[in-house]
């Protein structure tokens, strides 16, 4: 039997979508009994038809789109059911199916502690469909629509299954949040209704081709503007991330593991597979502002964990410094500077996932993730764990070997020689601002060893029931370690997929 | 040659076995010596190869950038396969000892897997011939040694040295970043071979080394950037022994004699190299004067040095900078495991607390002597052979036409030379303070150590004694040496100046006679004292630390308390007054506009959904 591409992609997105369904409409009773084995069954469909895709669409390393489907949806709105991958596309799938299989997992046997695992199992599938549907879709009221069915889910997750120990305050963070980048997204269709205006087509593959053309240059700053400010909220920028720690703080480990590992990543994927192929004259005028922006996000955030008191906190402010080189190196518009953006944000999207997993299993044994609490000595205490958070630490920091390094160098790189049409000299001090920014993250992450794996066991006897890592986080943390290392030692295996895609994309852009 | 992968990846795979065998002490040991004894066999096979064959380059494969690729290359010359022998021996070496000294450690499997790793990473910079991959190498022994340092983790100076050790080194290792940046922007490749090749005098290349030396400072604990090193002697003895010898801070020099044809290209960047190995020279020679540390007399030492190599290197000695890097390799891990057997027969390794230890310790006074020996410079051990080759090379350089301005050389010269008096003095003291006088009480009970570390005293005593036959040999010198690819004139060998050496030999002489008449005045108490108000000064190694700890660490800190308040207060203020406010108007039927903007979009979101949800539905009718 001939395996097609197109029905892959689609069983990836049906899967989740009839599972959610089917849960749904269950009785409450069976439906809890029987979801959390349903969410692995689904997620683990997911990832094996975006795997399969991924050997089916790896074959040509080209740079154009592979198993697309174009069919219509709705006519009047232009809206299309027009779906595809390619080099920079299908890493982010795969990541996300992958991360969503790891939550499934480990709701197997850590249960969230308000219950309710019909709903929770479902509200994450559909997170799912939302979330993949987004790195596959190639019509940009389509993209719009997947990226906005990501958004009630979580603020489910956040306000009802979120810290059991701060009630209004998790209300309080989804509420932000949903607000935020509900706006974030009316911008962001604003700016797609202005290339509407323009040019009397969704289609990103059309619009990618035509680089912008057929847009007067008022028009591209105008959706340039739009687009870029309303995914900004999203990945998120500086000074737009105050959203980002009270939400990834006050999320359930699922939910914050989610967030960060796929969720920021929408933004920075909408930046390059939107933004600047659409309309890479208004980017590029953009594209100093963004860098500024982006390094002082790296240094703001790393000086921001420096200060911080509790680990998921300080998890998440890392975000707003990692996802800093992430954009950064979109707004140099080279190659080397788009790569490492999509490198940069899947290594992100591991590595954080896995800090998420380990800062949560930290706070499910100790009921707090505040240092002052925590005491150190986890090393005594639970020397397993200790050693998993000093590793992950490490891999965050960026060392080279491990898959934090690439992405950063890549986007050095860029601003060492960004586009042509940029100011090189600018684009130096922002490289040398964030070199300073990448010492400094060292200084933290390595203050969060010291502080909590390391020095005196203060809190011991209370906490012997609870043990070291089991088998079962083993296995759902296994992944994210092995692709730390695999991402680390070989970049090849990813760039050798995301380079002929980046360099296809921005020779469309003609910058 | 597929054996060069081969060295650097053993070591790799026992660092995992050993890790994952580590509950098993006995399967982790043999993990680990065995990893490192097949290392040193193939680095020395690997050695033979080339030096009766000749060196090669190979390719493994390539990483797309964007911009210019990583070439994953490695290669094998001189230079890389006698450095290669040098760091598998000393590795060897200290995993042996640590079979024994490790033995009451409850966390020896990590220990040992660390230090495999940290091995491994030393000889990916070894045999890299890409920038990036060494760059690789270079990071991943930062954070191997700063995790050793920190393997005591339960006092709190390990903790502090740990971090201190890693974010030190990698504020030189930034600029590093941006000098490979820069030289690769130069040649359009990241490989090393090609650099040399290509490379031609220009203002860029010198900006290039200038930010590579960053890193180098880093790395050789260099003036500004020593701090971490003394700091370091937190760390178990065995690991101070392979930082100090073979690993880490050799790295350093290993890589401006590894760029050493790119530098002399440029006299700009090797005046800088030279101002800094003659101010480190010194300033660390008289910290080490007044430290009580035994460790932390030997950790300035180290920083002195390793400033005689880079001085050498500064002036074109090439061959004399690497057979310091040589005798030094071997007399200082001597060194370090010799303080090793005293911390672990006494307890401590500070010098007041020592004392008459000749009796009590006979193997280890003998290898201990040998060692300080060298490291003053007597005759005919290797130290004296190799750090007279660095004089007479900077001599050279300053009396005749050298790579680099004449005030540079004579700088780097007139250093080595009061440098020479400073170390004699110093590791004179040490001498005395240790193994001669009266017999302390602790002392007494004191005994020569166990039979793993008596193997690796002796081990390291071999080479420390018999590389001063190198210098006999100076032809055979060039030939080990010789980086071969990419460079064009075959480097000098090592020669010694009558001259300097007569006068540096004064210069021992009146440095440990003066020691020694102190010590004996002052009625075996310790001779810094003489030093008035300027000892606690020298101790404190000049106060750099308070320096930065005022001027940057503190600065650092408030700044992250202000942005931690400023983002709750500031930042975030606004979005919670732009939610209050919704809120506020939301209750208002006659919303003004914040309240529509809000329905608006809620509204739209929905309309958008109704209506793809029915043209979908008409799609399917």
């Amino acid at each position: 039997m001939v395996v097609n591409g197109q029905v892959l992609l689609h069983v990836a997105l049906g899967v989740p979508l009839v599972v959610c369904i089917g849960l749904a409409v269950m009785p409450r009773r069976t439906g809890d009994r029987l979801a959390p084995w349903a969410g692995v069954a689904a997620s683990a469909v997911t990832l094996l038809a975006l795997l399969g895709a991924a050997v089916l669409a790896g074959r040509d390393r080209g740079g154009h789109f592979r198993l697309v489907t174009d069919a219509a949806w709705a006519p009047a709105l232009d809206l299309r059911w027009h779906l595809g991958v390619d080099g920079i596309s299908l890493p982010f799938a795969v990541l996300t199916a992958l991360l969503v299989f790891c939550c499934s997992l480990y709701t197997l046997r850590v249960r969230p502690e308000a219950g309710r695992l019909r709903a929770f199992v479902a509200i994450v599938l559909l997170l799912e469909v939302g979330m993949v549907g987004t790195f596959l879709a190639l019509n940009l009221l389509l993209f719009f629509l997947f990226f906005e069915i990501v958004l009630v889910p979580m603020w489910f997750l956040i306000a009802w299954w979120g810290d059991p120990h701060d009630q209004p305050g998790r209300t309080t963070a989804a509420t932000t949040f949903i607000l935020y980048t509900l706006l974030g997204s009316a911008l962001m269709l604003v700016g797609f209704l202005v290339v509407h205006a323009q040019t009397g087509t969704f289609d990103m593959v059309e619009l990618a081709a035509r680089g912008g053309e057929g847009i007067s240059r008022g028009a591209q700053l105008v959706a340039a503007l739009a687009i870029v400010g309303g995914l900004a909220v999203k990945v998120p920028v500086w000074p737009l991330h105050s959203w980002l720690p009270d939400a990834h703080a006050k999320a359930p480990t699922v939910g914050s593991v989610l967030l960060a590992g796929v969720l920021l990543k929408m933004g920075s994927y909408g930046l390059v597979r939107v933004a600047v192929p659409v309309v890479p004259d208004g980017v590029a005028r953009l594209a100093p502002v963004l860098g500024g922006l982006a390094v002082v996000g790296i240094v703001y955030g790393a000086l921001a964990c420096l200060g911080q008191r509790d680990l998921k906190r300080l998890v998440a402010f890392s975000s707003v410094g990692h996802m800093g080189f992430v954009v950064l190196g979109v707004a140099t518009l080279t190659p080397a500077g788009l790569n490492g953006s999509v490198f940069a944000g899947l290594a992100h999207g591991v590595i954080t996932g896995l800090l998420f997993f380990l800062a949560g299993a930290i706070k499910d044994r100790h009921g707090t993730s505040d240092f002052d609490e925590l005491g150190g000595g986890l090393y005594v205490r639970l020397p397993r764990l200790g050693a998993l958070l000093t590793f992950a630490a490490i891999a965050s920091l960026g060392l080279p070997g491990l898959a934090g390094f690439w992405g950063e160098f890549l986007a050095l790189i860029g601003s060492f020689e960004p586009a042509e049409l940029l100011r090189r000299p600018y684009f130096l001090v922002l490289l040398a601002i964030a070199l300073v920014g990448l010492v400094l993250t060292a200084w933290y992450l390595l203050a969060v060893v010291r502080r909590v794996c390391q020095g005196e066991d203060t809190i011991g006897p209370r906490l012997a029931v609870l043990g070291d890592v089991t088998p079962h986080e083993v296995a759902c943390w296994g992944p994210l370690v092995a692709l730390t290392l695999l991402l680390g030692l070989w970049p090849g295996l990813v760039l050798t997929v995301v380079n002929p895609a980046v360099q296809a994309l921005l020779a469309g852009a003609s910058l | 040659m597929i054996v060069v992968p081969l060295i650097v990846l053993i070591p790799f795979a026992s660092a995992f076995i050993g890790l994952a065998v580590g509950w098993n002490r006995l399967a982790a040991r043999r993990v680990a010596v065995v990893g490192a004894g097949t290392a040193l066999g193939l680095a020395v096979y690997a050695a033979v190869a080339v030096w009766a064959g000749g060196p090669s380059v190979e390719i493994w494969g390539t990483v797309p950038t964007g911009w210019i690729p990583i070439t994953v290359a490695t290669r094998a010359d001189g230079l890389g396969v006698t450095v290669g022998v040098m760091v598998t021996v000393v590795a060897f070496a200290v995993q042996v000892y640590s079979t024994a000294y490790m033995r009451p450690e409850p966390r020896y499997g990590s220990y040992a897997a660390l230090v495999s790793l940290f091995t491994s990473a030393m000889l990916l910079v070894v045999f890299a011939d890409d920038l990036v991959v060494l760059l690789v190498g270079w990071e991943v022994m930062g954070i191997c040694s700063a995790l050793l340092i920190g393997q005591h983790w339960e006092r709190p100076e390990a903790r502090a040295a740990a971090v201190k050790a890693f974010v030190v080194t990698r504020l030189g290792d930034v600029g590093m970043l941006a000098g490979i940046l820069v030289l690769a922007d130069l040649t359009g490749s990241f490989q090393i071979s090609a650099l040399q090749e290509s490379a031609v005098a220009s203002t860029t290349l010198t900006v290039g080394l200038v930010l590579l030396l960053c890193g180098v400072v880093g790395k050789s604990a260099q003036v500004p950037l020593h701090v971490w090193l003394p700091d370091a002697m937190a760390g178990p003895t065995p690991v101070s022994a392979l930082i100090h010898a073979a690993t880490m801070v050799a790295a350093g020099v290993f890589l401006v004699a590894r760029l050493d044809s790119v530098f002399l290209l440029s006299p700009g960047a090797l005046a800088v190299l030279a101002v800094v190995a003659a101010t480190t020279m010194v300033l660390a020679a008289l910290a080490a004067l007044a430290q009580d540390d035994y460790k932390r007399v030997l950790a300035w030492s180290t920083s002195s040095q390793l400033a005689y190599m880079l001085g050498a290197l500064a002036v074109g000695g090439y061959t004399a900078g690497l057979l310091h890097l040589l005798s030094h390799a071997a007399f200082k891990a001597l060194l370090f495991l010799g303080a090793g057997v005293v911390a672990h027969a006494i307890g401590t390794t500070m010098l007041s607390g020592m004392g008459g230890l000749r009796r009590s310790m006979p193997l280890t006074y003998l290898m201990s002597t040998l060692g300080l020996a060298a490291l003053m410079g007597l005759p005919p051990l290797g130290g004296f052979f190799s750090k007279e080759s660095v004089l007479a090379a900077a001599e050279e350089a300053a009396l005749h036409a050298g790579p680099l301005p004449p005030w540079a050389a004579w700088l780097v010269l007139l250093a080595g030379l009061f440098t020479v008096l400073v170390t004699a003095a110093y590791a004179t003291r040490a001498w005395l303070l240790a193994f001669r006088g009266p017999t302390r009480s602790v002392s007494a009970t004191a005994h020569d150590p166990p039979p793993p570390m008596r193997f690796a005293l002796v081990m390291l005593a071999v080479p420390t004694v018999l590389l001063a036959a190198l210098a006999f040999m100076p032809s055979v010198v060039v030939a080990m040496l010789n980086p071969g690819i990419g460079v064009l004139a075959e480097p000098a060998g090592p020669s010694i100046s009558a001259g300097t050496a007569a006068l540096s030999l004064a210069l021992v002489g009146v440095g440990a006679l003066s020691a020694l008449a102190e010590w004996q005045r002052l009625g075996g108490r310790d001779p810094a004292v003489s030093l008035g108000p300027v000892g606690p000064l020298l101790a404190d190694g000049f106060g750099v630390d308070r320096l930065y700890e005022a001027a940057i660490v503190r600065p650092v800190t408030a700044l992250s308390r202000l942005v931690v308040a400023g983002d709750r207060d500031v930042v975030h203020a606004y979005v919670r007054g732009t939610g209050s406010a919704v809120r506020a108007l939301g209750r208002v039927p006659q919303a003004a506009q914040a309240g529509r903007v809000q329905s608006y979009v809620t509204a739209g979101l929905a309309f958008v959904v109704v209506l793809a949800l029915a043209g979908a539905g008409a799609a399917w009718w």
